[in-house]
């Protein structure tokens, strides 16, 4: 029971460190390292061309998507140097906000299902933070039940035509590539019928429009497919294998572990060290506030080290468990009810969300609108639980009433 | 980074499981709950023998000498098992605080004998209802006697040597207090047995009416003491905890697993299922948090405050949380005296008062962190 590196990953932490210290961009370390929660900010420079600098600098020396293999852009390195890496490079990780889907979700993916020659020429590409991928993968009648989407893709000679609509597409408007799911077969039960695919984000016919979100920012967007012409070659996988691709998706999505969430602890406990309360104490030294703040401060150092378990795990050479899957579900309920909180104890004055006049530089109220998000995001807090009690505890799924069915056959209303 | 037992713990571990299984089957707990024994005799004779009691007592002192990781492991299967005996009292405080602060004689004189079992130890602090504080301390100790009572003491009526939280100067303050050692088998010591939530650990009030008593470290170093041996103990007690929360968990999985209404499995209603979800989640940040208590435990790190009071909280409140809903997923089975879902709503519920309530560590939880902070 120890924190310590083996040799081999001390050595390797040393040589992150040096080359991160000679060549990060650390005029950009005070804006990283009061970024909050949801978008960073770096006074008034553009933050995807600080992104995009930092990300080939990376690549050009062979520390960019340290997971991939070297033909294809990556490093070859371990799970636990991946970790070792996103510990050193600490705030200016932030950086890499753009390309998390890309590296983590669709470069796997065209990796194990793509022909070659796409492979060879996008992923260096991609790696480089020269492209950015987005995955086309929601849509408005498949969300949690993502199976049940209705995007189509006909035969059309030797290609296709899609037609249909994507939603909650993360970063669509800025990205030159996607991976798509569609459906090619509606007279086959939902699973069976669906066949992925990657295309150009000009690609002629496809519409992007942002979603103005409930705090009005637009991280999102709704993806239009209007016959849309795509040749053969750009289907990943079999026809009709698209679930199967797509999970390689997801499994990424799970394995990209080692940056795990604030369950948002330390900000709350920082404002309640200031606050006086209407009877003149601090707010940290009253009795009600402690029971609230000493239950967070479990929650996140309960995440912190249930994350050094999973890299322990990495470390000794093997899968983490699945208590991992706990973080986004902790972190998720336990940022909206700091963010209420700490309104509460704002009283009349929590309702201004002003920068430049609300505590914190409003951090908390841009929470207390950010937040419902992480609830539902990625994965709902409900699947989550699904998650948890089907794969961990073993409990059996949901009936489902369209189970069997071919897709055009389950009842929509 | 290797944040994770040995594999020889996990070897240990897996020892003292089967031992439990095969020892301390939930028949044997339910026998001290519906019968006059005080707690399980031969249970308690062979934890001595297998070298769990003395596991981290060191080899001269008649233990075996390993360490706290060790213990950490043991008193999770303890905790499993709901093990009717006085591990807590006579290991996790007794012990710890001679081998802390007993003079090399009081440690010849007890350790082998605490370590074998051959005698029962326990810490006797509260007297009053609410937070144990130095102003409420109000057991005398003039000229090497105790005067005044104690209550509730975990395993009182069964030990046969107490630690003992007493004022040799008069007044309200910490610097008043001091410990002693009590052999209680003398004649100005009375016990009454006392009704409690949880009749498998057994709780007395002890008077004690000039007892003859010994002093244990440093005379106005006791609140120290206490407190430290508190935190040490919080870690121990938090395995019992987490021990107890995962079985809880799993009664209430495979219940979820078996019982069928309206045609199906009652794990396939998102209602069960989430409520387990839960379960497992507040287990997981238990475990977690206890895996830091047992590092900053084992290596005695300036850490071990603070890794006490959080994992002290988690462990406390998942236990809690899993008995009470292990119930809830029994629906009216779980609420008859057959099942055994009641045996570990007591024990959680006796766990989470037994080194004092939530709120107290609540309150030391973020005064540490605060002073980590000013630091």
């Amino acid at each position: 029971m120890n924190f310590d590196d083996t040799p081999h990953e001390a050595a390797f932490r040393a040589e992150a460190r040096a080359w991160i210290d000679a060549n990060a961009p650390k005029y950009l370390l005070p804006y990283l390292e009061k970024s909050g929660y949801g978008g960073i900010e770096l006074g008034g420079l553009d933050p995807m061309k600080e992104a995009k600098a930092w990300q080939k600098k990376k690549y050009d020396a062979g520390w960019a998507c340290l997971h991939w293999p070297k033909e294809y852009g990556g490093r070859g390195a371990s799970p636990i140097e991946r970790v070792i890496w996103n510990q050193e490079e600490g705030p200016y990780g932030a950086l890499s906000g753009s390309f998390i889907i890309g590296h983590g979700m669709c470069g796997p993916t065209v990796m194990d299902w793509g022909p070659e020659e796409a492979k060879r020429e996008l992923l260096p590409r991609l790696a480089a933070g020269e492209d950015i991928w987005c995955q086309l993968f929601s849509e408005p009648a498949g969300g949690s039940d993502l199976a049940g989407l209705r995007t189509k893709a006909e035969r059309d000679g030797d290609g296709w035509v899609i037609n249909g609509q994507k939603i909650w597409t993360s970063g669509a408007h800025y990205s030159q590539w996607g991976i798509l799911i569609t459906r090619t077969d509606p007279n086959v039960p939902k699973h069976k019928g669906l066949t992925m695919f990657f295309l150009r984000m000009d690609t002629p016919g496809v519409r992007i429009v942002p979603i103005k979100q409930a705090n009005g920012q637009s991280g999102f967007n709704e993806v239009y497919f209007d016959n849309v012409r795509l040749p053969d070659s750009q289907r990943l996988g079999g026809v009709g294998e698209g679930w199967k691709v797509s999970l390689t998706t997801l499994m990424n999505e799970r394995l990209s572990i080692g940056s795990g969430m604030s369950a948002g602890f330390p900000d709350i406990f920082e404002f309640c060290k200031e606050l006086e309360l209407a009877d003149g104490t601090l707010a940290i030294n009253d009795r009600g506030v402690r029971s609230k703040l000493a239950e967070w401060a479990c929650r996140q150092s309960g995440l912190k080290y249930t994350g050094m378990r999973a890299i322990s795990a990495l470390s000794r050479g093997e899968n983490p468990g699945p208590e991992n899957s706990i973080g986004k579900l902790v972190a998720g309920s336990s940022l909206q009810e700091i963010a209420m909180f700490a309104l509460d104890l704002q009283g009349q004055a929590g309702a201004v969300s002003d920068p430049k006049l609300a505590a914190m530089a409003a951090k908390f109220q841009a929470q207390l609108l950010r937040s419902p998000a992480t609830r539902v995001e990625g994965g709902t807090d409900e699947i989550l639980r699904n998650i948890i009690g089907e794969r961990v505890l073993g409990l059996p799924g949901d009936m489902r009433a369209d189970k069997g069915l071919p897709f055009n056959k389950i009842p929509t209303a | 980074m290797d944040f994770e037992f040995s594999a020889e713990q996990q070897q240990l571990k897996e020892q003292a499981r089967r031992y439990l299984a095969d020892k301390c089957p939930t028949t044997a707990v339910r026998a001290i709950l519906e019968g006059s024994e005080p707690f399980d005799r031969t249970l308690w004779q062979g934890l001595g023998e297998m070298g769990f009691l003395g596991a981290a007592i060191p080899e001269e002192y008649g233990g075996l000498g390993l360490g706290y990781l060790e213990l950490c492991v043991i008193a999770e299967e303890l905790g499993r098992a709901l093990a009717p005996v006085p591990v807590s009292s006579s290991i996790f405080l007794v012990a710890e605080i001679l081998k802390a602060a007993g003079s090399e004689e009081q440690k010849q004189r007890w350790l082998p004998k605490l370590a074998s079992g051959e005698v029962i130890g326990t810490l006797a602090s509260v007297e009053v209802t609410g937070s144990v504080r130095p102003s409420n301390i109000a057991m005398s100790a003039k000229a090497g006697a105790l005067t005044g009572a104690k209550s509730p003491v975990l395993d009182g009526d069964i030990a046969h040597i107490a630690v003992v939280l007493a004022r040799h100067a008069p007044g309200k303050d910490a610097q008043g207090l001091s410990l002693y050692l009590v052999d209680l088998n003398q004649s100005g010591i009375e016990r009454t047995v006392l009704e409690t939530i949880d009749p498998t650990r057994s709780q007395a009030k002890i008077t004690f009416n000039s007892a003859k008593a010994e002093l244990v470290g440093v005379a106005g170093d006791g609140w120290r003491l206490y407190e430290e041996a508190l935190d040490r103990a919080a870690i121990l007690t938090g395995f019992e905890q987490i021990g107890g929360a995962d079985k809880a968990l799993e009664m209430g999985r495979d219940y979820a697993l078996q019982r069928f209404a309206f045609g199906r499995a009652i794990g396939s209603f998102q209602a069960i299922k989430h409520m387990l979800a839960d379960m497992y989640v507040s287990a997981t940040l238990a475990r977690s948090n206890g895996y830091f208590g047992a590092y900053a435990l084992s290596t005695g790190s300036a850490d071990l405050p603070e890794a006490a009071a959080t994992m002290r909280v988690s462990s406390s409140k998942a236990f809690q949380h899993c008995a009470k809903n292990n119930i809830q997923v029994h629906g009216g089975m779980g609420f008859t005296w057959a099942m055994d879902c009641h045996l570990f709503y007591r024990r959680s519920n006796l766990l989470a008062v037994s080194l004092g309530g939530l709120n107290e560590w609540e309150d030391k939880l973020i005064d540490r962190l605060r002073a980590k902070n000013a630091a």
